[in-house]
């Protein structure tokens, strides 16, 4: 991005400051081809390419491995067994050692990697896959957790209990009540970019891994343990991944680990690109979960308990089902003031791929099932869902009831703003006139029905675990003044790496291409945490700020000693400085600082300040602050078989001081129609066996372009300013906007409650597939017929 | 008949020409550009023809005129590109030049994210707007059902592709000024000669013409036959299966017929969708949203509808529907041909009535008479580019009085082939054509199908489906002015 020609040295306002909205830094590359992916970097000579064997049973122990006849395939240099790895045989990314490299001894999922075949081209080390002999002695194998008890089946982690009040007594003093069971499923990432590593062996103990992963040092750490090397041996880079989502967060440490432990050992580079299904099969997924909820009630619909019990199929291993369970926790009231609440969370054991982050972590679960007891209760009184929403938010701001802002987890929420987002919404999308005239066009239509549902969003922002809210970044003015940037975030496609080189454009008022943003590398910034959480500007962007203005503070010191001038008469103004009475270009400075010997590199440091939490007691202030929004759809349904369009969907979603509207744009409609995907066509379907039997784009169904609504209105509300001192008084915006595809999950149940006149609650589940849409209008048809 | 015969294959790579003799019968286009050429703009997402990452252009001569095509390279195999030229996202502006105005578009209008899928994105919407500078957003999102993007949702994209045109003209993009160049060396290399390239269990060939195709089967009749490769290409890419030796007959213009006369529409084996919709969605309308429903558009510029009949799966989307309508399908040995009825082609789940080396060549669709009701509905779970849960196809004619004369009712994925409806068929028959009929003859449905549950729906689902499709086609027959079918077109 260097181009030094366009620097306006009179210019009012520098090109491509914070709040102004940039293309993504890469977009010129990505529309021509040339951004390079890992699998598009040019391979040393002799790079070797791995391929995964995959069990082929869901649980039981392994009696032989004849791996023969793969080892005298053609171009066949090595086949590795969990005995082969030469270190720690885990990748267990949260220390509980439950997560072998390779399978040692027992299989615990249908895919679960048993060994990895090393060849001289990618083609042949498929093709010799197939020619291993296992055999195993079969164990019985949990695949659905619809027959576990979430109370004494096997955990793959603690669980976590929320409480606050007395929910069980407040359920039970209610005027009215009711309980029920909800089925959401889980959801393939489908990152355009599968995932894939490449080694590339070093002198020593070194090993360079180039890797689609969100989280660089956690890589570093696994194929340290792995190879049994310290961390310094071994350094992780990453340019750009072709979409992450979650997915790229822990699931890459198996690739890495794998192609490095072969480089070691056959002193050449070697690269693992699983193939779509493998990738598919054996790489975890959201979470699915069975949420099972007991509300308490008055008759105008105002809740005064509820109880919930969150069971997630976790799959054979921890990985992040522990924080991914909790976050569900965490969004089980969404917007709602619960006077009385228990929540308790299942993370339960089963034999199937484990589980792990994605988009929203657990929290759109979370917030399903706090939607589902709105709409019982919306049923129950006898009124539109939107009103009872309404009647159970948190509190605003400075209300004289100011108790109904506290969470489950007894932090106060101080940021509300989703009552006026709500009415700015429901006006904007003229809710009331729509709701007529959606009813006016049931009464007429007997095939085709029509539905609609406003829903909100809260979504708390910073990890659970607090001291990965940290970010480091490093900062370089080269002599001509230009500027190299690296932080440990990593870009997934989220424009990260746009928004904080323009926080540091803004921090020396250069030119946005002035500033050349650089592959993440766990070389240059240690110890970072991985680019999730919604936090990777809030965190790195901060970090990032912070070094720029170390060395513009060494600058300051460094001109008010030179011209004699005190620290407040120099100003950093568009690509140049003033020093007193005099301009200079911001380049010259930066000559005369080198040559005077001012450093002019330096490493930022990021810390989010406020919050804490305790896990045992359930109570503290896990999230920096909450973001806002809402989402109104309105969808057509097939009652003759199930099959549904979105008409039309209006977005209202805050974005804070938005770095850059074009950006957060992009992150608001493509996580609404991921969220949409999530809960409508996207399935994930285990045969008997175990075996995941959508594993490809042929079964497993993603939205296309035409599935977005037909009419698609998006605002951001960028009129509230973050409430605490974030990057700029911006707001995160790569999770908060995935669950605003609630509204078209309750916009189809809307519509399916329409065959009953409204008086059923449809309990659709998750995804609403037109099968699970037709399956849910023949049940209220059928049990309208037998109330009349 | 002597036959002059090549041992190369050669075809227009952007600017280049390429003469290639090592060439494997599997190999793809996507492994040819990725590995060997090191072109690393074409992306691999899936393998499989369903996501879009690896599109190129294909321009091939169809009547004499050159037509752009999308497709997919991951599942394009080298053996079907003698004589065509390949367009890559690398031909297409560069790096520090100007972009092209697809990609100038994309670019400020926010249309890529993570940026894998782009360049698939950009090479759709370069094809789109070289045939249709203007589109709406149907034509938009129909060119766009084959291209997955996780990132953007697509509204950019959209956004991107309905401005291209302020971008620049189609007229002068720079395939448009070369293409008489092109087309005369396209012209130039159909010399009719049969290509035969590799040795022992490598090898291919490319027939010079159908009869030559014909006699080149009839001696390997264990050949893999490969028109659009929209099938056998993930029997590579996914199943590792041989397939040497393998005959490419996408090029084969006697293949490549459609026309009508005497009121049926003979459709050459090696037609595409794409080549078909016209005239079939002409004459009988329903085709058209059946058509546009099947694949993505890589996926119809290059699928064959023989090769939808003659890999005789159940999930096939063209077979209900011809057999609905009483299609017949000629069969050529060497030079022996015969025609039966489509619906005796299927035996048994994947066996067909088809002997060794003998081909399907093609099928002739009955039009139907005007006063015949004609409706075919497709059941999904997401509505574009997936497969079939089920598919039902009807045929009726109504006697004066009111009575069902004869109704052909077939469908696909409710059973182990494309099937008849026989005994609803029955129940139908000579009846009144009333709601009572049709709720009466719902019963007899059991008799018909006994469908599976798999990840696509679930036995009880497909069961209740399939007999709302009956009646959905009888209220259809009825007139009425209440919506009936969900639509995407429709504004709300």
């Amino acid at each position: 991005m260097n181009n030094h020609s366009s620097i306006d040295l009179k210019a009012a306002r520098i090109k491509g400051g914070v709040a102004t909205d940039q293309r993504h830094d890469s977009a010129h590359k990505h529309v021509t081809g040339q951004a390079v992916y890992i699998d598009d970097m040019p391979e040393p000579a002799g790079t070797l390419h791995g391929c995964l064997g995959l069990s082929t049973v869901a649980h039981g122990t392994i009696r032989e491995i004849d791996v023969s006849a793969v080892r005298s395939a053609p171009g066949v240099v090595d086949v590795l067994l969990a005995s082969d790895v030469p270190g720690e045989n885990d990748i267990s990314p949260t220390g509980r050692h439950d997560e072998p490299v390779l399978a040692d001894g027992k299989v615990q999922f249908y895919g679960q990697p048993i060994f990895c075949v090393i060849a001289e081209t990618r083609e042949a080390a498929r093709r010799a896959t197939r020619h291993a002999k296992i055999s195993y002695t079969e164990l019985p194998a949990i695949i659905d957790i619809g027959e576990l008890d979430p109370v004494s089946s096997k955990l793959v982690t603690p669980p976590l209990t929320l409480k606050r009040g007395d929910a069980k007594a407040a359920i039970a003093d209610a005027p009215r009540r009711l309980k029920g069971q909800m089925r959401v499923g889980g959801q393939e990432h489908f990152y355009l970019e599968g995932h894939i590593a490449m080694a590339i062996p070093g002198e020593d103990q070194d090993v360079t891994i180039y890797c689609s992963t969100q989280h660089p040092s956690e890589v570093q750490h696994m194929v340290g343990h792995a190879l049994g090397v310290p961390s310094h041996a071994v350094m992780v880079e990453i340019r750009r991944m072709g979409g992450g989502f979650g997915g790229k967060e822990t699931q890459g440490n198996q690739f890495a680990a794998l192609a490095a432990i072969a480089a070691k050992k056959h002193h050449r580079a070697v690269k693992i690109r699983p193939d779509r299904d493998d990738d598919m099969i054996a790489t975890g997924k959201r979470h699915d979960f069975l949420i099972d909820y007991e509300v308490g009630f008055d008759d105008e619909g105002r809740i005064l308990g509820v109880d919930f019990m969150f069971a997630a199929r976790c799959g054979f291993s921890a990985d992040l089902s522990g924080p991914v369970t909790d976050r569900a926790l965490f969004h089980c009231d969404n917007t709602y003031f619960y006077p009385n609440v228990l929540a308790r969370s299942a993370p339960l054991y089963t034999n199937t791929v484990s589980n792990t982050a994605f988009r929203g972590f657990g929290g759109p679960q979370g917030m399903v099932g706090a939607e589902r007891v709105i709409e019982e209760v919306a049923f129950a009184v006898g009124k539109d869902p939107l009103e009872i929403r309404k009647l159970n938010f948190y509190g605003p701001n400075g209300d004289k009831n100011g108790d109904r802002n506290v969470t489950p987890y007894h932090q106060t929420v101080e940021d509300n703003i989703i009552h006026r987002v709500i009415a700015e919404l429901e006006e904007s999308c003229d809710y009331a006139r729509r709701r007529r005239t959606i009813d006016a066009f049931n009464a007429n239509s007997d095939i085709i029905k029509r539905g609609l549902a406003l829903t909100p969003v809260k979504f708390g922002i910073s990890f659970t675990a607090t001291h990965y809210n940290q970010a480091g970044a490093l900062v370089h003015v080269y002599t001509d003044g230009s500027v190299h940037l690296n932080h440990g975030g990593t870009e997934m496609g989220q424009g990260l790496n746009t928004k904080v080189a323009q926080v540091v454009a803004e921090e020396f008022q250069i030119d946005l291409d002035q500033v050349k943003i650089t592959a993440t590398t766990t070389g240059k910034v240690p110890n970072t945490s991985a680019t999730a959480a919604s936090s990777g500007t809030d965190l790195n962007g901060m970090a990032a700020q912070n070094g720029a203005r170390q060395i513009k503070d060494r600058l300051i010191d460094f001109a008010a000693k030179k011209y004699q001038v005190p620290h407040d008469q120099i100003v950093f103004l568009p690509n140049r400085v003033r020093v007193g009475n005099q301009e200079i270009a911001f380049a010259d400075l930066i000559k005369q600082a080198y040559m005077a010997r001012i450093q002019l590199s330096a490493a930022g440091f990021y810390k989010t300040p406020k919050i804490h939490w305790n896990r045992d007691k359930g109570e503290g202030r896990p999230f920096y602050y909450f973001a806002y929004g809402a989402s109104c759809s309105e969808v057509s349904i097939d009652t003759l078989t199930g099959e549904y369009v979105v008409e039309r969907t209006d977005i209202l979603h805050e974005t804070g001081r938005s770095l850059n509207r074009a950006i957060d744009l992009g992150q608001i409609e493509g996580g609404f129609i991921q969220g949409m995907g999530w809960l409508t066509t996207e399935e994930l379907w285990w045969d008997d066996k175990g075996r995941l039997r959508t594993h490809a784009p042929s079964t497993y169904k993603i939205p296309l372009a035409s599935d977005r609504p037909k009419i698609f209105n998006v605002v951001l509300a960028d009129w509230p300013e973050a409430h605490e001192p974030t990057i700029h008084r911006s707001k995160a915006v790569g999770e908060p906007p995935f669950p605003l595809g609630m509204s078209v999950l309750h916009a189809l149940s809307d519509a399916v409650a329409s065959v009953a006149n409204h008086k059923i609650c449809p309990r659709l589940d998750a995804p609403a597939t037109p099968e699970r849409v037709l399956m849910a209008v023949e049940r209220l048809k059928a049990e309208a017929r037998r109330r009349a | 008949m002597a036959i002059k015969t090549r041992t190369e294959i050669r075809f227009l790579l952007n600017s280049e020409t390429v003469t290639l003799k090592d060439v494997a019968p599997d190999e793809t286009l996507l492994d040819y550009l990725r590995l060997r050429r090191s072109l690393r703009g074409s992306k691999e997402g899936c393998a499989e023809g369903d996501c879009g990452a690896c599109t190129v252009l294909v321009g091939r001569l169809s009547d004499g005129k050159l037509v752009y095509e999308s497709v997919n390279a991951c599942i394009r195999f080298m053996g079907s590109l003698d004589g065509l030229h390949v367009v890559t996202i690398e031909h297409l502006g560069g790096e520090g030049g100007n972009l092209h105005p697809v990609q100038q578009a994309m670019v400020d209008f926010h249309g890529s994210q993570c940026g894998f899928c782009t360049p698939g994105f950009v090479m759709s919407l370069y094809g789109l707007w070289m045939r249709s500078p203007e589109p709406g957003d149907a034509a938009i999102e129909k060119a766009l059902q084959g291209n997955l993007c996780r990132c953007t949702g697509y509204e950019a994209i959209v956004r991107a592709a309905k401005a291209i045109s302020s971008y620049g003209k189609a007229a002068k993009d720079p395939l448009a000024a070369e293409r008489s160049r092109v087309a005369a060396r396209l012209q130039e290399w159909r010399d009719g000669s049969r290509v035969e390239i590799g040795i022992g269990d490598a090898r291919f060939a490319i027939p010079g013409n159908v009869d030559d195709f014909a006699t080149i089967l009839e001696a390997a009749p264990k050949a893999t036959v490969v028109a659009g490769s929209t099938d056998v290409g993930l029997w590579v890419t996914k199943h590792m299966r041989e397939i040497s030796p393998a005959i490419f007959i996408g090029n084969l213009d006697g293949l490549q017929t459609i026309s009508e006369k005497d009121g049926v529409i003979s459709i050459g084996a090696g037609v595409t969708y794409t080549d078909a919709f016209e005239l079939l969605s002409k004459r009988i309308p329903a085709f058209g949203p059946l058509i546009d429903r099947i694949g993505g558009e890589q996926v119809r510029n290059m699928g064959t509808i023989g090769g939808n009949i003659a890999n005789g799966s159940p999930i096939g989307d063209m077979p209900p529907p011809l057999i609905a309508l009483g299609a017949t399908l000629t069969l050529r040995k060497g030079r022996k041909r015969r025609t039966i009825p489509l619906e005796k082609f299927f035996v048994a789940y994947g066996k067909q009535d088809r002997l060794p080396g003998e081909f399907v060549e093609a099928v002739h669709v009955p039009v139907p008479a005007k006063s015949a009701k004609f409706a075919i509905y497709k059941i999904t779970k997401r509505r574009d580019e997936d497969i079939t849960a089920a598919l039902g196809a009807f045929y009726l004619t109504l006697a004066r009085n009111g009575m069902v004369e004869n109704i052909r009712i077939a469908y696909g994925g409710m059973a182990a082939t494309p099937k008849r409806a026989t005994a609803v068929e029955r129940a139908l028959t000579g009846k009144p054509w009333s709601a009572a009929t049709v709720e009466a003859a719902l019963r007899a449905y059991a008799a018909d199908f006994t469908p599976l549950t798999d990840m696509r729906a679930s036995a009880e689902y497909r069961a209740l489906a399939a007999r709302n499709l009956l009646r959905r086609f009888f209220v259809e027959t009825q007139g009425g002015k209440a919506p009936l079918q969900v639509s995407r077109t429709e504004a709300a």
